[in-house]
């Protein structure tokens, strides 16, 4: 629990703060919101978390998740992501997903997952998700987005590369019982989707993408490897001859990308990529500790505690016990691994996907793992 | 009880180094296995018992607005007093020493928990988790051997104060959230000197102290009052009451973790260059459970494991009645006695010891210096395993 809210400011305070504050000299030290959140943690002015309504299978190995947002959710431009919180094992785990919905009237956000293999948090909510679950959110963010006014645009996409783009598309071109509609707002958009998967069957959406091509909405080139074999960049001028006249976005594995960019960039043809994972986090054996506040780097060998490495070199560290047991020594751990000396235990922090503050590690009987940051 | 190094009969003595390496061993394999099989029943276990707690203390409150009619009164009280013990006890206690870490959520973590209780968590943190568990037991290092207002080990030297301890214990009961606090604070030791007491960093935190018992009374003796309109006084006797309930309860569990008889106590030097099997040996040794009920269990906090509390300080406490017959098998095994008793068995055993050596050492007996307590190894000796 934080502390209560500093009130700064001349004014006098308002009714409502009035109450608020009584309210906080009742409920000390715990806050007001941590009654409310035992019976309506949706509400208003709560932290921002969601419920998960409905689970719909998609493919063998994912699911689109429907979830039911907290009252302040601020909305989403479709194209973006949310990061999501939810418990898997009883640990709080991160991910940012994209929203594969435009907005909808019934105000409920949608992601859709693939379940990768040794992935702990896409295997849960694929196949133990379950309606009523509450998970944590943050606001829609992202500039993985459609102007406004329209244009010619040039979809890539493999695997899950596709979610963002199906929220854009569904956002433009819905799907109704009767077909897809066409909507005014959505004339001025003319796009061409090539779609990149493994196999057929693998394809998130490609129902979907096939019903708008049939309905003339977009073109759709489907690429499956098994049959077409792997994508060559320079093949992109064959398959899409205005290549030049349009804008591309693409939005897939960094291999994808990377080769995108390059040929991009040799033709001065613009280019916008959304990346799911930043960095493979490796593990390895020591590495060096960097200090986020302070500016330190310190090199760690695999059998030295942080807390030792970061005092031989002047940092000043919290402390207690120095054995493990009383917690004195807690420090929030940004990105990288860290291994357990007592069990072998490795921690990995993954900057954007970890919770915003980081994840708390003890120093006394952690060592390096690779290359770490530490917010201290 | 005198310290370990000064007894006829070594309780350990029959144990090789060997051995107690072994037993460490044993430990660690223990502790992982839990470590191993910790999952969404643990996390789902704490969620629900905060969640019971507040929805508990806050019906309570509810009730006590109308505190003037006395069956209100009543249920109100019990209910105020059981949700407060059970915050102190089996949450508080046990999320600030880090059991509940794991599952990253921030809002249930030793960084972030402020329990409710007079003693700023940081200041009970240190003493507690710091020292108490580090240095367990050990006379002239761990404090909580009688919190500096009495002596509960035969080691411990005769001053004439402690010829009103059972007084001071019974004080220090009634009032216990502020012994806490200014055991926390260690306020005995640094009101002795104009230089302790001028420190900005004693300053600083006897500021933080003063300000929780400010946050924590306004709330029970001033705003529950008087949003109680014309039961204002009964709620103030009520909160008082459940205060009250809270101190002699917790009070007496925690008497029981380290003060009946069969606990042993330790000398300072034996603990340099302890190694880890020695630890646990100390903890096993310097440690009283007590035998009874789940509702007992659940109600000392689990603090009722306390050899197993002990041993693994930052394992969940659900946990431990788990391991318990584990641990006890492994004293067996290793010829050592397990200290535990009911908890009125317990509760007496400790007032008993506090009564007892009020009084200077055998002064019932007229022995002038006891003649059966023959150390065992000299003072140089530092490992604590010695043959005898």
């Amino acid at each position: 629990m934080s502390a209560s809210l500093q009130y700064a400011g001349a004014r006098k305070p308002s009714l409502r703060q009035r109450l608020v504050r009584l309210a906080e000299r009742v409920t000390t030290p715990l806050l007001p919101a941590d009654y409310l959140d035992l019976f309506d943690p949706l509400r208003r002015g709560a932290d921002l978390r969601g419920r998960i309504m409905a689970v719909h299978p998609e493919t063998a190995d994912a699911a689109t998740i429907e979830i039911r947002p907290g009252a302040d959710w601020a909305g989403h431009v479709p194209g973006q992501y949310v990061r999501i919180g939810v418990d898997v094992d009883g640990v709080r785990q991160w991910r940012a997903y994209s929203l594969t919905h435009g907005p909808r009237a019934d105000g409920r956000i949608s992601v859709t997952i693939k379940a990768v293999p040794e992935g702990k948090v896409s295997n849960h909510l694929v196949r133990r998700g379950r309606p009523g679950t509450l998970v944590h959110l943050e606001q829609a963010t992202g500039d993985f987005v459609l102007p406004t006014e329209g244009g010619r645009f040039l979809f890539v996409t493999a695997g899950s590369g596709i979610t963002p783009v199906i929220g854009m598309l569904r956002n433009l071109f819905p799907v109704s019982d009767a077909g897809a509609v066409r909507l005014a707002r959505s004339e001025p958009y003319d796009i061409v989707v090539l779609h990149v998967a493994p196999t057929a069957s693998d394809s998130i959406f490609l129902a979907n993408l096939r019903e708008l091509d049939a309905a003339g909405l977009i073109r759709l080139i489907s690429r499956h490897s098994d049959e077409h074999g792997r994508l060559d960049v320079d093949d992109l001028t064959e398959l899409v001859p205005d290549l030049a006249e349009r804008v591309t976005l693409a939005c897939g594995p960094a291999g994808l990308l990377d080769a995108l960019q390059q040929h991009h960039d040799a033709r001065e043809l613009p280019l916008v990529t959304e990346r799911f994972r930043t960095e493979r986090i490796v593990v390895g054996d020591g590495g060096t500790v960097a200090f986020a506040r302070s500016g330190t780097e310190v090199t760690a060998d695999a059998g030295t505690p942080i807390l030792d490495a970061a005092e031989d070199a002047g940092v000043l560290m919290p402390s207690g016990c120095r054995m493990g047991i009383c917690f004195g020594c807690v420090l929030p751990l940004r990105s990288g691994s860290v291994r357990d000396l007592r069990n072998g235990e490795i921690t990995t922090a993954t900057e954007g996907e970890t919770a915003n503050g980081g994840i708390r590690i003890q120093t006394c009987i952690n060592a390096a793992a690779g290359a770490c940051e530490i917010d201290h | 009880m005198t310290v370990l190094q000064k007894k006829t009969h070594n309780p350990i003595g029959h144990l090789t180094p060997e051995d107690i390496e072994q037993i460490g061993v044993e430990l660690d394999a223990m502790r992982q296995s839990v470590i191993d099989t910790r999952g969404a029943d643990d996390a789902a276990y704490i969620r629900k018992v905060i969640s019971a707690q507040r929805k508990l203390e806050l019906g309570s409150r509810a009730i006590l607005l109308v505190s003037f009619f006395p069956p209100a009164w009543l249920l109100g009280t019990a209910g105020l007093s059981v949700a407060k013990i059970i915050e102190n006890m089996e949450i508080g206690h046990n999320i600030m020493h880090g059991q509940w870490d794991w599952m990253r959520d921030p809002k249930i973590h030793s960084t972030s928990w402020e329990w409710d209780h007079a003693s700023p968590s940081e200041q009970w943190k240190h003493a507690h988790n710091e020292l108490h568990h580090t240095y367990t037991n050990v006379i002239g290092k761990d404090n909580d051997l009688g919190y500096g207002i009495m002596r509960v080990d035969e080691d411990q030297r005769w001053v004439p104060m402690y010829l009103a301890q059972p007084l001071w214990n019974f004080l220090n009961a009634c009032f216990f959230e502020y012994g806490i606090a200014a055991y926390d604070l260690e306020l005995g030791r640094n009101l002795k000197t104009k230089k302790r007491r001028q420190s900005p960093e004693f300053r600083a935190r006897g500021k933080q102290v003063l300000a929780k018992i400010r946050k924590q009374m306004t709330k029970d003796y001033v705003i529950h009052p008087l949003l109680s309109g014309p039961s204002f006084l009964h709620t103030m006797a009520a909160n008082a009451t459940a205060n009250l309930v809270r101190n002699l309860w917790s009070h007496s569990v925690i008497m029981c973790g380290h003060f009946p008889e069969g606990v042993e106590t330790f000398e300072r030097r034996s603990i340099d260059g302890e190694t880890r099997g020695e630890w646990y040996l100390r903890q096993m040794l310097g440690s009283a459970n007590i035998s009874g009920s789940k509702a007992m269990h659940f109600m000392t906090g689990n603090l009722s494991h306390q050899i197993e509390h002990h041993l693994f300080p930052d394992l969940p406490s659900n946990r431990y009645a788990e391991i318990a017959p584990k641990v006890q098998d492994l004293f067996q095994r290793y010829g050592l006695t397990y200290a535990t008793g009911s908890l009125p068995r317990q509760v007496a055993s400790a007032w008993h010891k506090v009564i007892r050596l009020s009084l200077p050492n055998d002064f019932l007996s007229g022995k002038k210096k006891p003649a059966d307590v023959q150390p065992m190894s000299t003072v140089d000796e530092p490992a604590m395993a010695t043959a005898a």
